[in-house]
């Protein structure tokens, strides 16, 4: 059970990593691995998922509006089943990613997509965050409150 | 009743071969692109994503520019398209809390954890037209700072440790969520409905509401405790995968109202709320989302009824530009066969006033009059 767990760790923080990069840039990656041979499951389709908030951020759960969602499902001729799912419309980029997903789960591949696909795109993502952040902490302001009058 | 013609065909399509040329104006102009759209008009593609009901940029970019601009035309656009896809399901809800911060401003409290932060905004601009925008301008690199890695805490979370602020509804165990699109909206409607009819709603119809409630049409003494922009993260439970997967983030904005509340026998007087959350950076949306929402609230905190913006089935029923501009707009389609029996029955009321009034003219009558 820890061990499931552990993957469906591992599986989780590598999509969270992928669903931010563009297809260009996953599939320039996997170019670095020889990849084994795999067959789409699912071809890459798109639909909607309807986006939930909470009242008061924080209450009951309410529909607030869909977005586009494209969906795709690989298999690895060694039998790993890998998901993609990404918000947008990039067919190829859900399908990238349900190869990835396939990867990470296998014994003789996890090694390598984590080191030579997930890790550059986690270091990406974290730089260009980075730089958001740095950016938006240079408007973080201090109000005086004034006083009428000398004090 | 509306009586269809038929006909005309030659005339439509030659009305939208001149549409197609009137969109794209003089063609010595260089083509908008997308790309322009989406990252030039940002605030035009956030609003059509959240009236549209829809988060796609890019579908959004291109129902603007399809629409020659005309917002509500675009929006309506992206309804249409929305209902071609299917549904994978429901995400979990987005945690506002946990939102990477491009924008936070509490009127409330100047000293928050996190801070104030004013990101991109208009706010303290002086409103004057830029001449130097007028053609290849070039901003200066955004300015930077070490970034923070303190948690940004909900302003009403804050107040919500001491008690002095309602906690926010919960939802019943194995509660579904209604759906406004998948069935239609009854009266009284739940609060989750409520939000979900005005996050779609017609930012002008909203602020024109909310605006109302604070000229005095059910005063609620509103302070924005906290309004705040920036990225969240979306999750997807699925069973094909068996656990919740990330999709990737959206930019939403929130607005949290703080109001005045005096108690009750019962209850000890707290502040109340008025929530607003829309896609994308939509300030003036949210803000006028959230006093409506409090307003809507009247009946159920026991306060008088009476304003416009009180009124729910009224705000609620009028809130939704697609089907306003839909009935409005219908109007100027044919009606030639409505029309005629309208001018039938008018001709037969005028004949029938003229003789009434031929014979009230007769002595008789006059007779009768003056008794």
């Amino acid at each position: 059970m820890t061990q499931h767990n552990t993957q469906q760790a591992q599986r989780q923080a590598a999509m969270a990593v992928l669903a931010h990069a563009e297809a260009g840039e996953i599939a320039a990656r996997l170019r670095a691995i020889p990849l084994p041979g795999h067959q789409d499951l699912r071809e890459p389709e798109n639909g909607l998922v309807m986006l939930r908030g909470r009242v008061g951020g924080d209450g009951a759960p309410f529909n607030l509006g869909e977005a586009t969602v494209s969906r795709a499902a690989v298999r690895l001729a060694s039998g790993e089943v890998g998901f993609g799912y990404t918000l947008g419309r990039d067919g190829e980029k859900a399908r990238l990613i349900a190869l990835c997903d396939a990867l990470v789960q296998s014994r003789d591949f996890g090694g390598l997509v984590e080191r030579d696909v997930i890790a550059p795109l986690r270091e990406q993502l974290m730089i260009r965050r980075k730089q958001a952040a740095e950016e938006t902490a240079a408007t973080k302001v201090d109000f005086y409150t004034m006083v009428r009058g000398e004090g | 009743m509306y009586v269809a013609v038929k006909g005309g065909e030659r005339a439509i399509e030659n009305a939208h071969r001149l549409l197609a040329n009137a969109r794209r104006g003089d063609q010595s102009v260089a083509e908008v692109s997308l790309d322009q759209i989406s990252e030039q008009l940002g605030l035009a593609v956030d609003r059509v994503m959240s009236e549209g009901s829809l988060y796609d940029r890019e579908l959004a970019a291109l129902a603007i520019k399809q629409a020659r601009g005309d917002l509500i035309e675009a929006i309506f656009l992206v309804r249409a398209f929305r209902a071609t896809l299917p549904r994978f399901g429901a995400s979990e809800p987005v945690d506002t809390g946990a939102m990477r911060v491009k924008r936070r401003v509490s009127s409330t409290f100047k000293d928050i954890p996190g801070g104030q932060i004013l990101g991109p905004t208009f706010d303290y601009t002086h409103r004057l037209l830029d001449p130097s925008l007028s053609q290849g301008f070039v901003p200066e690199a955004p300015a930077v700072a070490a970034a923070s890695t303190a948690p940004t805490p909900r302003v009403t979370d804050i107040l919500g440790r001491d008690g002095l602020i309602e906690t926010s509804p919960q939802a019943e165990d194995g509660a579904s969520v209604g759906d406004l699109t998948r069935e239609p909206l009854n009266f009284p409607a739940d609060r989750y409905l409520r939000l979900q009819n005005l996050a779609r709603g017609d930012e002008g119809f909203l602020l024109a509401m909310g605006y109302s409630t604070q000229r005095g049409y059910g005063r609620n003494h509103p302070f924005a405790g906290e309004i705040r922009f920036g990225e969240v993260e979306v999750e997807f439970a699925t069973e094909d995968v068996g656990f919740a997967v990330p999709l990737g983030s959206i930019e939403l904005t929130e607005c949290q109202m703080v109001n005045q509340f005096k108690g009750s026998a019962t209850e000890a007087p707290c502040f109340t709320r008025g929530y607003g959350l829309a896609f994308g950076q939509s300030e003036r949306k949210t803000m006028s989302m959230a006093l409506v929402d409090r307003a809507l609230r009247a009946r159920e905190l026991g306060e008088e009824v009476g304003a416009p913006a009180q009124d729910e089935e009224f705000v609620l029923s009028h809130s939704d530009n697609v089907q306003a501009t839909g009935f409005v707009e219908h109007l100027k389609l044919p009606h030639y066969v409505d029309f005629q029996s309208e001018l039938g029955l008018l001709r037969k009321l005028r004949k029938e006033f003229a003789e009434a009034s031929a014979e009230s003219n007769t002595p008789d009558t006059m007779k009768e009059a003056a008794e």
